[in-house]
């Protein structure tokens, strides 16, 4: 070697020696990004209170992981965005008024007991935010199933409380749930604006489908699952959800409200608890459909997005082993090989 | 828009070939001293035919072949044998290898030309591609001649030229296609006589035009040889990838060779060595290398004799710049990272990177699998490398076979997508290495 490279220390490791730009702390900020408009309707329709929530989560799920991998000598990731998108889902899904312990707890469920006790991010089989609203619902069922009424003001600190469309579908019917939105294309528009009482993040389906769209297109997630869960639930709200017999239900309010949109695209998507392999991940979004319209239409909830999503969860290392992607050069042995054996 | 033939899902990476694609093939300098390594290719090691002492010639022959599966080597330069022992090969390992100091006078032995080539038959074809030492100089280097002569219940009727060359930096392929495009074509002939079939296509990403113009135009009149654009796709040079993307057919897994699907693929590197040796008697002794990346001074295409050393090369190029960081033999996907620049040019080098910092990424710190399914999507075997990373990384090497293990190629797909930066090639090589095939 020429002398003035002798001392010169080179890196050796294994190919490839070219990698792509991307991530998982892109991908983790990216999917936050994603939710902001959604987030920021939620500040518009329920006033302070939302943002009061939203940093609730937030604060307490990034401090709640920084202090656990800080006593435990592990490896600080707060700055890979995960807790602070658990932080975020969380607050999505929680109603807008709740005293300020309560996200606090929720926080420490999904990102200490459900997220790190697991081992950390990759490791958890139940998306962390679902399992903190789970517990927080169980736990304090009163808090969580006060709703209330969208002010598109920040002025009226004290809103009336009311019941969700599907609160009110569930106990007294679509004529009902019409009436109390004006017509029925009143109803449609306030579902997909967000005018309507419900959880932080999940009553704007135009907002969340812009963010959807947003990761759509950057791949970092792919049409398999939010498809596949909402085509089964319009389907299954079609077939069985009307009360004049089959195929009278209508698709589209079922589709459009609850935490559908918030939970097909942004929580039955979470890479670690679903299913790797693209055909697995139909499965699993057609489970989610079906297991919410069950819990929709005969359980005693009037939601069932957040229980589909983790039923499924239980499912997803099962689905991945049943489902294998298509082996190159599997092809059907001729038949004459087959015949020598 | 012109047709182009692809296989599916594999990567994208940036090409980077706008460093080199233009610069014309130069002579390397005359090396001083060359380190041949007695065996660069799969098969057995060739066998010292000279002693420390010996005098040589150019394209004389120094290490026969032993076996079937092996290939000779030949002197490239002319000069003293000042050592037989253990060298560092660009693969890691240490293989016996010949040293010759040259005596500087480049003198060599006398080549028989053979005008008319074509007449001879495939045998004679066979027998000189053999005595030249042929081997794939893709990178795989398997004897050249071994893949001509498959058994007989496996009928050949269709023979690939790769110029593909979707690694990367590299474009030592496209600067022969474009400078030596009926050498190429002929060498085709004769590979295609060699194995009598009729029907020869030379398939080329489209990101060369000019090589796809050149060889579309050295093939015109041809009957039988058909030039193939193929999408720009990594990895579309794979043997497997390539037989798909032009013919559609699969060659089947576990263990399954482009024989049982009626073809033989030949990099075009390989078919330009067939032609001069076929015709010329010429051994194969000299290679066309991409000296390339950021990381060295000047990027160029040399013609180099095999053995020569990598500092050497690197030195005709300019030396190191500032910022070098990372020394690979071969391209950036698949090849060999080194620790010494003593290495040789062996037959299957194709390419030298030098890596400068920014080029560089570290994976020194990778994390879990978050289980995004990036490498499933892009894996073009249709493996689940995720699940084998997994499973290699806990030692469950046994049930890495239910996922395929032995189907991975390596071609690094899964670890260029995965955002984890996780050591997806480490973790397959450490299950291939604890378990065997089966």
């Amino acid at each position: 070697m020429s002398e003035e490279n002798k001392d010169k220390k080179l890196i050796v490791s294994v190919s490839p020696h070219v990698r792509d730009e991307e991530s998982v702390s892109k991908i983790m900020w990216s999917v936050n990004f994603a939710l902001f408009p959604a987030l920021i309707a939620s500040f518009y329709y329920f006033g302070p209170r939302a943002m009061f929530v939203t940093a609730l989560c937030i604060g307490s799920s990034v401090g709640f992981e920084y202090i656990y991998q800080r006593s435990l000598n592990k490896k600080i990731s707060v700055q890979d965005g995960s807790a602070f998108l658990t932080g975020l889902l969380l607050a999505m899904n929680l109603p807008p008024d709740l005293p300020f312990y309560i996200p606090i707890v929720g926080s420490f469920v999904a990102v200490v007991i459900v997220k790190q006790l697991f081992g950390g991010l990759g490791y958890n089989v139940f998306n962390p935010a679902l399992i903190g609203r789970a517990f927080l619902l169980i736990a304090w069922t009163k808090y969580m199933t006060v709703w209330k009424e969208p002010t598109a003001a920040f002025a009226a600190l004290d809103a009336k409380t009311t019941a969700t469309p599907l609160g009110i579908l569930k106990e007294e019917g679509i004529s009902k749930l019409i009436e109390a939105f004006g017509t029925k294309s009143d109803l449609y528009m306030s579902l997909f604006t967000g005018h309507r009482a419900g959880s932080l993040g999940e009553t704007s389906v135009i907002f969340l489908l812009i963010g959807a769209l947003y990761l759509l297109y950057k791949k970092y997630i792919t049409w398999h699952i939010p498809v596949s869960f909402m085509a089964t639930v319009g389907l299954l709200a079609w077939a069985f959800g009307g009360k004049s017999g089959l195929f009278s239900g209508d698709p589209v309010i079922h589709m459009m409200s609850g935490g559908l949109v918030l939970g097909a695209f942004f929580m039955a998507t979470d890479y670690v608890t679903c299913p790797t392999i693209r055909k697995g991940q139909i499965i699993f979004g057609i489970g989610c459909g079906a297991l919410t319209i069950l819990i929709r239409l005969k359980g005693g909830y009037p939601e069932g997005v957040m229980f589909a999503i983790l039923l499924m969860n239980c499912f997803a290392p099962l689905i991945d082993r049943g489902v294998k992607p298509d082996l190159f050069g599997a092809v059907k042995k001729k038949k004459g090989t087959e015949e020598k054996k | 828009m012109v047709r182009a033939d692809t296989f599916e899902r594999g990567v994208h990476p940036h090409d980077s070939k706008g460093l080199t694609a233009g610069n014309p093939t130069q002579n390397a300098r005359l090396p001083k001293r060359v380190v041949i390594p007695l065996s660069q290719h799969i098969g057995a090691p060739a066998k010292a035919e000279v002693s420390i002492g010996d005098e040589v010639k150019k394209f004389q022959m120094i290490g026969s072949a032993p076996g079937f599966v092996s290939a000779p080597v030949h002197a490239s330069i002319s000069g003293k044998v000042v050592a037989i022992s253990d060298f560092l090969h660009p693969s890691g390992r240490m293989v016996q290898s010949v040293v010759i100091e040259s005596d500087e006078k480049d003198e060599a032995i006398a080549l028989v030309d053979t005008p008319d080539f074509m007449a001879l038959g495939a045998d004679e074809i066979k027998t000189r591609i053999k005595d030249a030492g042929i081997v794939g100089l893709g990178g795989a280097a398997f004897p050249t001649n071994v893949k001509l002569s498959p058994p007989k219940e496996k009928p050949i009727d269709v023979v690939i030229l790769n110029g593909a060359e979707c690694e990367p930096y590299l474009t030592a392929d496209h600067r022969i296609m474009v400078e030596q495009p009926k050498s190429i074509v002929n060498g085709l002939k004769l590979i295609m006589k060699a194995v009598g079939v009729t029907k020869g296509y030379i398939g080329i990403e489209k990101n060369k035009p000019d090589a796809i113009e050149a060889m579309k135009k050295a093939s015109e009149g041809e009957p039988g040889i058909e030039v193939r654009p193929l999408t720009v796709k990594y990895p579309q040079g794979a043997e497997k990838m390539l037989i798909k993307a032009i013919t559609g057919r699969e060659v089947p897994g576990k263990g399954g060779l482009p024989m049982d699907v009626g073809a033989v693929v030949q990099n075009v590197g390989t078919a330009l060595a067939v032609y001069d040796a076929v015709r010329f008697g010429k051994p194969l002794i000299e290679r066309i290398v991409t000296v390339t990346g950021k990381g060295v001074k000047e990027q160029k295409n040399l013609m180099v004799r095999i053995g020569t050393l990598v500092s050497e090369i690197i030195k005709d190029c300019g030396g190191l710049s500032e910022g070098a960081v990372k020394v690979i033999s071969g391209g950036p996907m698949m090849g060999f990272a080194q620790w010494d620049l003593d290495v040789p040019v062996v037959k299957g080098t194709s390419g030298i990177l030098v890596q400068s910092e920014d080029e560089f990424i570290s994976t020194d710190e990778y994390s879990a699998c978050i289980r995004c399914g990036r490498c499933i999507d892009v894996c073009p075997m249709g493996l689940n490398p995720s699940m084998i990373s997994i499973l290699s990384e806990k030692g469950r090497y046994e049930e890495t076979k239910d996922y395929n293990l032995f189907d991975c190629f390596e071609c690094g797909s899964c670890a260029f997508v995965c955002p984890s930066k996780r050591p997806m090639v480490q973790f397959v090589r450490l299950a291939k290495s604890q378990t065997k095939p089966g």
